[in-house]
């Protein structure tokens, strides 16, 4: 049973391991130039490496502004030149499947997305925009009640959709329908919510559980014949965070960890503010219906989409009045303290494992793929 | 989480740990190899190696069902992929696995129906679901996976479902790690063994190593407490001086395996005559195909494949990876033109490779044990934070 072909001469690498990391980071740095696929795939969408590739390649690139530069979850636009009120514009897209899926719907979620977006940069929302794709063969019993459930949200949220379009597409051409939704905010606070305004000693919150929706939306799709009881935690989030900016005035920036979960998010602040986050895996809320279905499949919650969470940075002296604000109100009642922001590593996120050890937080690579065994 | 969470309890990890640092000898350096995949993959997400002494050095062994597909194979599974009447199933991480003219997941991206599956029964529930289709079946993996698609195989031939196939790629893992100690590189003092392999083989096909080798084997269950356990087994062995087959995953493996399982292989597939591991080149026996009788559900036999063999990339030094003989950071290429989102090796895709699992998790780690070690402090250790 020997091997009949000799391996090849064994030729290791003549770098050190610490030169051979120091490469790793200083690539992990440099600014994507050029994107190397000939095609998209799906890990384009998966809102990790390939994501933000694609962002900087193509997007930036040829779209490049002041405005757009930060890639922040909205815009801020200062109308009039200067003086009054600010405002966030944001847009985003739902092309989730199934429309339906316990906790919510496509509508529902497509006006929350945007709410959300907004309400990170501190804004009141003003008013939405809907834009609908339409599959032919779509039901219109559906569209009803998505288009219901949409009233439903806006009319809880008190933010009206108030501009739309439709647009019908051949069968096969889109999964029954897509929606596109955008929306303007007032921006009225003193101080501005910033990656820019990090600082090594603060302190990283979640509101609430993690990866709810992404899990529920798995699970929802019915391939992995599991049977689990979980809802997706589609929510506005703009009184929430109004709840916590009034409590503090020390918040740094917040950010709605939605597509690539808490790690991507914390993956970007890191890399934009050059600091380092360490995570503590024992503070981190996971339902257990969540953290036994990632079990199985082999993926890590910390990357599974939310839609109902947010993520702030708060100064470390303002730690406590944060988590108090956020966990009196009912979308924040299982926040917590989950990271601690150090000046090491740079642009790295660490994780401090229940078990004694420690790892690193990367961003995601292609899609969640479940391992095999 | 229930029977999870008791299996990564950080007082009893420091509590084993402890006894690991009273089992080693001063001056002595040991290297513990971890066969499989999932071993290497616990130990970097929960940072096992963190609580080791640095006397002790786990060296990642070739248990990595994804990493050891050889390119060729992968080229004939794109081959079957891109035909029109197919619809090809695969376990997640073989789809970003990189073949002669890109992965399974541009094959996709080209309009191949490239479906991913967690299970070979849902690639024949597919087949059920489309009568008018070609469904077949990425069959991959060590013992732990042979037997749902041994299983999957006489259900298809019961259902007479005839759109289904499998291109059978299933090795063993025995032949391997008499591979690996032959191998001239490598010195070993023992091995954590694989813990799910065995629930199906038992621990008897494990006692050559302990008699015409010398080495001492725990064999292993996944989690981190496992894998730590695993160690202090192998530890206690060296230190009496005893070179026997220990069962750490009592929960799971039983001395003589699963015999149903082995009869569903035995029943559904053979022997190889030889086989091309990625890295490791043709070893003999070590790998299985469909029997005769199963002809008709073989993609081997149904398409015809290229069956070419290509040489891995140059820069790839996965085989050196996969033995053992270097540390993932070692291959010239890491981390530099290989990384998880752009893999040259199949040991920078799997999460079960080292490489993807030293590159996603531990590179911050090791690096701060070893300036520690260069600094002359004493190894990382961390105090529990409520301590």
């Amino acid at each position: 049973m020997e091997p009949r072909q000799p391996a090849p001469a064994v030729a290791p690498s003549q770098r050190s391991e610490g030169e051979v990391l120091d490469a790793i980071e200083r690539r992990r740095r440099r600014p994507h130039v050029k994107l190397m696929d000939k095609q998209i795939t799906l890990a384009h969408g998966a809102g990790g490496k390939s994501s933000h590739t694609l962002t900087q390649t193509v997007f930036l690139k040829e779209l490049r502004n002041p405005l757009l530069e930060p890639l922040g979850d909205s815009a801020l636009l200062q109308p009039n030149g200067g003086g009054g009120p600010r405002l966030a514009f944001s847009t985003d897209s739902f092309v989730v499947k199934p429309l339906f899926f316990p906790g919510g719907d496509i509508g529902e979620l497509a006006v929350n997305g945007t709410i959300n977006d907004l309400a990170m940069a501190g804004g009141r929302p003003l008013a939405l925009s809907a834009a609908f794709i339409l599959e032919e063969g779509l039901a219109t019993d559906d569209l009803s009640r998505i288009a219901a459930s949409m009233g439903a949200a806006a009319e809880r949220a008190g933010v009206p959709v108030a501009t739309g379009d439709t647009k019908v597409v051949e069968r096969g051409k889109a999964d029954g329908l897509y929606i596109s939704t955008a929306g303007v905010a007032s921006v009225n606070r003193g101080f501005e919510l910033s990656p820019a305004a990090i600082r090594a000693g603060d302190r990283v919150l979640v509101s609430g559980t993690i990866g709810d929706h992404g899990m529920a939306i798995m699970i929802a799709r019915g391939e992995l014949e599991l049977e689990v009881d979980l809802e997706s935690d589609t929510a506005p989030l703009h009184e929430l965070v109004a709840a916590l900016l009034d409590a503090t005035g020390e918040v740094r920036c917040l950010r709605d960890p939605t597509r690539g979960g808490v790690a991507t998010v914390l993956n970007e602040l890191a890399l934009t503010t050059e600091v380092g986050i360490v995570l503590d895996e024992a503070a981190l809320p996971v339902r257990p219906e969540v953290s036994g279905a990632c079990e199985i499949l082999g993926i890590d919650p910390l990357y599974v989409a939310n839609e109902g969470k947010l993520v702030a940075v708060v100064a470390p002296h303002a730690s406590d009045a944060a988590l108090a604000a956020l966990r009196s109100h009912p979308l924040g009642r299982e926040a917590a303290v989950v990271a601690e922001v150090r000046p090491d590593p740079p642009g790295m996120v660490l994780l401090d494992t229940a078990f004694g050890g420690s790892r690193v937080v990367d961003m995601l690579a292609g899609d969640p793929l479940p391992r095999i065994c | 989480m229930r029977f999870v969470d008791e299996f990564r309890s950080g007082d009893v990890a420091r509590q084993i740990a402890e006894r690991i640092a009273g089992l080693v000898e001063p001056g002595r350096h040991y290297k513990v190899m971890e066969v499989c995949g999932g071993h290497t993959h616990a130990i970097y997400k929960h940072g096992v190696e963190d609580l080791l002494p640095p006397e002790i050095e786990l060296v990642h062994g070739p248990g990595c069902p994804v990493c050891v597909i050889p390119m060729g194979r992968q080229d004939d599974a794109i081959a079957i992929a891109e035909r029109p009447e197919v619809i090809f199933t695969t376990f997640g991480d073989m789809v970003r696995v990189p073949a002669s003219h890109g992965s399974l997941l541009d094959a996709k991206a080209r309009g191949a129906d490239v479906r991913m599956v967690y299970s070979p029964l849902d690639a024949l529930k597919i087949a059920r679901e489309n009568p008018d289709r070609q469904v077949v079946f990425f069959a991959i993996g060590f013992e732990t996976t042979t037997p749902s698609t041994a299983l999957t195989l006489l259900r298809a031939r019961a259902e007479g479902i005839r759109n289904f196939s499998l291109f059978a790629n299933h090795v063993t893992i025995i032949p391997a790690i008499r591979a690996i100690l032959d191998s001239p590189d490598l010195r070993l003092d023992g091995f954590i063994g694989p813990g799910h392999v065995s629930t199906v083989i038992g621990l008897r096909p494990y006692r050559f190593i302990a008699r015409d080798y010398d080495k001492p084997v725990a064999v292993s269950g996944f989690e981190p407490l496992d894998v730590l356990q695993g160690v202090y087994m192998v530890m206690r062995q060296l230190a009496s001086g005893r070179n026997e087959v220990e069962n750490q995953y009592t929960r799971v493996v039983r001395e003589e395996g699963n015999p149903r399982a082995l009869r569903a292989i035995a029943e559904t597939m053979e022997l190889r005559t030889s086989f091309e591991w990625r890295g490791l080149g043709f070893i003999s026996q070590s790998a299985l195909k469909l029997r005769d009788e199963f002809a008709d559900w073989d993609a081997e036999v149904r398409y015809e494949l290229p069956g070419v063999r290509v040489a891995d990339p140059k820069a790839c030094q996965c085989g050196e990876v996969l033995k053992g003989v270097i540390k993932p950071w070692e291959c010239k290429v890491f981390g530099t033109a290989c990384t998880p989102d752009r893999p040259i090796g199949t040991c920078m895709v799997s999460s079960e490779g080292a490489c993807a699992a030293y590159y996603n998790y531990g590179r911050f780690a090791r690096r701060r044990g070893r300036e520690a070690e260069i600094a002359g402090l004493e190894p990382v250790v961390r105090e529990p934070a409520s301590a």
